[in-house]
């Protein structure tokens, strides 16, 4: 499938995207978005794939919505547009995405930064939701995501001031999982998720699955969740097959089945 | 080359080494508004411009910089209100300082003179001081009933620990050139006649260096003073990763097996 915006590699067992709107600063047009999603979910039919990488470039992840396309907008465009479905989408992902996040992660740019399972950013990443400074407010998950992540009161301050955070910042208050220097940030997220790429498919979905239920369920029905999807892994090949590797002290080989 | 279009700083640029005069000579260099801003800019050009390989900043006539020109704040103390001093920095004075710690080059202070106050502090923040016998340093602050400021308390402690840092602050004294140099605030002093031919020296052998390794190795020191040993290790281990990937590292150890000068490109 040809794509106008980014630019999709598959280098088994990792699939790459890359936002390649350069001149924009990456912003997050509707066109852009479709062909994430659309990646992503080629990404989670392909076999071959075991974990997506999402990323931009050394200046800008994302440096939010494409403001020039929302600017004439009204509520009735937006609407007929029915962009977050495509958010929606996105969050249905089935297979590990990993954030390679490096100079501005703005406003979308930040909440498609948030959508990402694991982010690892470069020293130079700067995250922020600015959209109060144009009149309006995070609309594709800032005010939720951040506030689960930071709690309360510093997400409160990043939304109302709008003033992004440096990685180093967001390390400290669990935003990101490492910080590393701007020369790097790529690889550390491909050692990543070659790492994860070794785990047996099958559990990886399911515990991805089991930690995003933390997100809106109740401890005892996310508990509930967490036993069923753990019980059904013992109805798994690769359940057997992990097992007897450890017993034989020898490395798995995972089928995803 | 020269560059023309400021006013109260000179630009110049000789092979790969740029330099940045400060140059209001009557007044000492001291650093009115729009030097501020030429300062800002200069900078940033040379921080931007990958042709420029080490840096060297001076002042034009017997100062360095007397810091701060509070004549520019005049009217409002003859009127007798307090200015704003905190928003005064952090728009003035700390991009600039920030911008000499985070370009990834070698940046020397050739300090020709007395550096006083937020002058002191731009020598602090380059990476290398040369002093001439003339030159000398002074924490100008208490003397106007102020802290100091533009980093050079932070410098000052990391550079002498807080006891040291603090006499200096407290006394407000002028410490000449040999003294600072066994105290370790500049690393060489050299009478004036030779301050010249000194600077340009090291200043040409910076700029022929291995200039991605030179500014991963400031990156590092910047970093390191903040962390422990551990993560001191670590963060050094996935920096020399990318300085093994470099064109100069490969060039450094060919030379070396085939027994010639290395020839470095900057990256």
């Amino acid at each position: 499938m040809p794509y106008e915006s980014i630019i999709v590699e598959a280098e088994p067992p990792v699939g790459i995207i890359r936002l390649n709107r350069p001149k924009a600063m990456n912003a997050l047009s509707f066109g852009v978005l479709r062909e994430i999603v659309d990646a992503l979910e080629a990404f989670d039919k392909d076999d071959r794939i075991k974990v997506s990488i999402l990323t931009g470039n050394d200046d800008a992840f994302s440096a939010g919505a494409d403001i020039k396309e929302l600017s004439e907008a009204t509520p009735v465009d937006l609407i007929l547009r029915n962009q977050f479905a495509l958010w929606d989408r996105l969050k249905k992902t089935a297979k590990p995405i990993i954030g390679a996040v490096s100079g501005y992660a703005l406003g979308g740019g930040c909440e498609l930064a948030m959508c990402c399972d694991m982010i690892v950013a470069s020293e130079t990443a700067r995250f922020g939701q600015p959209e109060i400074n144009i009149g309006i407010m995070p609309g594709a998950g800032g005010t939720q995501r951040l506030t689960r992540t930071l709690g309360k009161f510093r997400a409160m301050e990043i939304i109302l001031t709008g003033q992004p955070i440096t990685a180093r910042e967001a390390e400290k208050h669990g935003l990101v999982n490492r910080v590393v220097p701007v020369e790097a940030y790529f690889g550390e997220a491909k050692k990543l998720a070659l790492q994860l790429a070794q785990k047996g498919p099958l559990a990886v979905r399911m515990a991805k699955e089991a930690v995003l239920k933390a997100f809106d369920t109740p401890l005892e029905e996310g508990l509930q969740f967490e036993r069923r999807n753990f019980f059904l892994l013992f109805s798994s090949e690769d359940m057997r097959e992990g097992m007897k590797a450890f017993i034989e002290k020898r490395p798995p080989n995972f089928k995803g089945r | 080359m020269s560059k023309t279009g400021y006013e109260t700083i000179t630009v110049e640029k000789k092979e790969s080494v740029g330099k940045i005069t400060l140059n209001r000579p009557s007044a000492l260099n001291a650093i009115n508004d729009a030097m501020g801003d030429e300062l800002n800019s200069a900078l940033k050009e040379a921080d931007k411009d990958e042709k420029t390989r080490c840096l060297v900043i001076t002042g034009a006539g017997r100062a360095f910089c007397a810091g701060e020109d509070v004549s520019s704040l005049k009217e409002r103390y003859s009127s007798g209100s307090h200015p704003s001093l905190g928003d005064h920095l952090r728009k003035k004075y700390h991009p600039m300082i920030m911008r000499i710690r985070s370009m990834e080059k070698p940046v020397i202070a050739r300090l020709n003179g007395i550096a006083a106050g937020s002058g002191a502090s731009l020598a602090f923040a380059c990476d290398i001081r040369i002093a001439s016998e003339e030159a000398g340093l002074r924490q100008a602050f208490i003397g106007v009933g102020l802290v100091p400021d533009s980093g050079s308390s932070w410098f000052l402690t990391r550079f002498l620990g807080p006891g040291k840092a603090l006499e200096l602050i407290m006394t407000g004294e002028t410490i000449k050139a040999n003294d600072a140099e066994s105290l370790g605030l500049v690393n060489k002093v050299v009478p004036a006649a030779e301050l010249d031919k000194t600077v340009e020296e090291l200043a040409h052998r910076l700029a022929s260096g291995p200039t991605k390794a030179l500014g991963l190795s400031k990156r590092i020191v910047n970093r390191v003073s903040n962390l422990d040993l551990a993560d001191a290790l670590e963060y050094e281990a996935i920096h020399q990763d990318i300085a093994g990937q470099t064109r100069d590292h490969l060039e450094a150890v060919r030379a070396f097996l085939e027994k010639r000068q290395a020839k470095f490109s900057g990256n």
